[in-house]
């Protein structure tokens, strides 16, 4: 197992009753890079994120992270272990102001019970203290901490998503898990995102994406893998992948005509 | 006259509000409209009166037992009952439904255990004092039960707005799969949030147990039906308007039994509770909940 490896996936199937919508999908993310996961839709994309993540559990397979199995840990266990994702449709607590949103992320590292909070509360202040600095600092690093005290339902979308890259960093991961992070922005937007993704990884965490948009992909990423109907069919460079030929039958050709 | 029944009513207000949050906190969080929430009212009152007469423990230790106890009735039905139906994906109506099932085999097995008469706690155990403020008589009762009800309620309002136990529970609340993917573990605030709001429930039920000295198994009925109103008064799942919609139900429940007619209070306070409904159907601080998976 090479330690430049962050995650590695093996032979990974998923079935649900008689349909396969992952067979054999093997893949390695190495640390400190941007690697792009592409495929049509229904490919089976999102379900290697869900099955990264622990909402599902894979048929077969092995899903390893840092050398050790994330095979049947719970979701929370699998965001201690160091991921964590953003989604396809932005699931950020809309009734919570900005600060907030991100100091839920942190919960692991802050996670004092009622009981600490009657018996120590010097100590609880002193942590929440802490967790509200740092809330601020991640909130900076996306340009958002000027809006700290905002209820998030007020956020553009391109703001939203922004947020959820800081609330997810607020978990403190060593891979980021990226689904569709441009989907419904305008192309200002996508290109102020691709130097914030650009500025976390060179902030030393890893970053894997789903994505559509093949600019966006090709233009950031270090390393893509293909996926069509459920298998891997490339695996490279943005160069290596662009002039596969089966990839351009699969899915850029149809690109270029549309 | 007004005056005595304004503190009648804010008495039996504080008490309805701190049912009520309970109440709503399950909903919000659990997405579950625990109908046995009445139930372990009834359990909490009934545990106090034990704790009082056959271990002789003092009021307010009997107090905290009846919080501990109501509190695991709750857990345990979360564990053994809500907790399956969620692994199985179970849709909306069955937690319910099961919870209906719940209500009546706690209130049957009271029934079993202390018999359908009405029970009350020994007069030399309820704080005695009673003083007159202008003219209104003021019993030393009535200021524990709003205190305790006030302070619970403030307790809670404080963990909610400013913990970081509070800031999961909202964030289970809005997402809980988003709350789950940032480390949460929502399982385990489950069973918090089932044991703290049974443990509200509880002591609601112990304080009106006491203010009327009156404890029967059938004493959890109506209060389940209060508690419905209240939340869907102050608006699904928000605490704030448990708070003011439980105040508002005693208020006008009080005022109508006094001004009005002694029979018909109920249903001239529900029948405001309607005609509130009517010009706001999602209730008092009821936003349009969207709740994703």
């Amino acid at each position: 197992m090479s330690a430049a490896n962050l995650l590695s996936i093996r032979h990974v199937g998923k079935h649900f009753g008689g349909l396969h919508v992952l067979q054999d999908v093997s893949f390695e993310v190495p640390a400190g890079s941007i690697y792009g996961l592409i495929g049509p839709n229904g490919a089976g994309k999102t379900t290697v994120f869900n099955l990264i993540t622990g909402l599902l559990t894979p048929s077969a397979g092995s899903i390893d992270f840092q050398g050790a199995s994330l095979i049947g840990q719970q979701a929370h266990q699998i965001t201690h272990r160091g991921i964590a994702r953003t989604f396809q449709n932005i699931r950020i607590f809309k009734e919570m102001d900005l600060l907030e949103n991100v100091m839920v992320g942190m919960h692991e590292h802050l996670n004092y019970g009622p009981l600490a909070l009657l018996l120590n509360s010097g100590a609880c202040r002193a942590a929440e203290k802490r967790a509200r600095e740092r809330a601020l600092e991640l909130l900076s690093w996306v340009g958002l901490d000027h809006k700290a005290d905002m209820l998030a339902d007020n956020l553009s979308y391109g703001d939203q998503r922004k947020l959820e890259f800081a609330r997810a960093l607020a978990t403190e991961p060593k891979l980021l898990l990226l689904d569709e992070p441009v989907a419904g922005m305008n192309p200002s937007e996508k290109t102020i995102l691709m130097e914030e993704i650009n500025n976390i990884r060179n902030r030393g965490y890893g970053v894997f994406m789903i994505e559509h948009d093949m600019r966006f992909v090709m233009g950031l990423c270090d390393r893509i893998a293909v996926l069509n109907f459920g298998r891997i069919i490339a695996e490279g460079t943005p160069d290596e992948v662009r002039n596969n030929p089966e990839v351009i039958e699969a899915y850029l050709g149809k690109e270029d005509a549309a | 006259m007004l005056e005595q029944q304004l503190l009648n009513a804010l008495t039996l207000g504080s008490v309805y509000a701190l049912f009520a949050l309970g109440f709503t906190l399950v909903f919000g969080v659990l997405a579950v409209i625990n109908l046995a929430h009445g139930a372990v009212f009834m359990v909490g009152s009934y545990a106090a009166l034990a704790m009082v007469s056959h271990l002789n423990a003092p009021l307010w230790v009997a107090m905290l037992g009846a919080m501990l106890g109501s509190g695991i009735v709750g857990l345990l039905v979360d564990v053994l009952i809500l907790k399956p139906l969620r692994a199985r994906n179970a849709p909306h109506l069955a937690p319910m439904i099961a919870t209906i099932g719940v209500g009546i085999m706690l209130t049957s097995s009271a029934q079993g255990l202390f018999g359908a008469e009405v029970l009350r706690f020994p007069e030399d155990i309820l704080p005695a004092g009673e003083f007159l403020v202008g003219d209104v008589h003021v019993r030393a009762l009535e200021i524990a039960i709003v205190a305790i009800a006030f302070l619970l309620m403030a307790v809670l309002f404080v963990t909610l707005k400013r913990t970081q136990l509070g800031r999961a529970l909202r964030a289970i609340a809005e997402s809980p799969k988003a709350a789950y993917l940032l480390g949460i573990n929502v399982e385990g605030l489950f069973h918090v949030t089932s044991f703290v709001t049974a443990a509200l429930g509880g002591i609601a039920g112990v304080l009106i147990g006491l203010n009327f000295n009156a404890i029967t198994p059938q004493m959890g009925q109506p209060m389940l039906h209060k508690g419905i109103a209240v939340i869907i008064l102050g608006g699904m799942g928000d605490i704030r308007g448990a708070l003011i919609g439980g105040l508002f139900l005693g208020f006008a429940e009080v005022i109508s039994k006094a001004y009005l007619s002694s029979q018909m209070g109920d249903a001239v306070a529900f029948g405001l509770l309607f005609l509130i409904l009517l010009v706001r159907p999602s209730g008092l601080f009821g936003r349009k909940l969207e709740r994703k998976a």
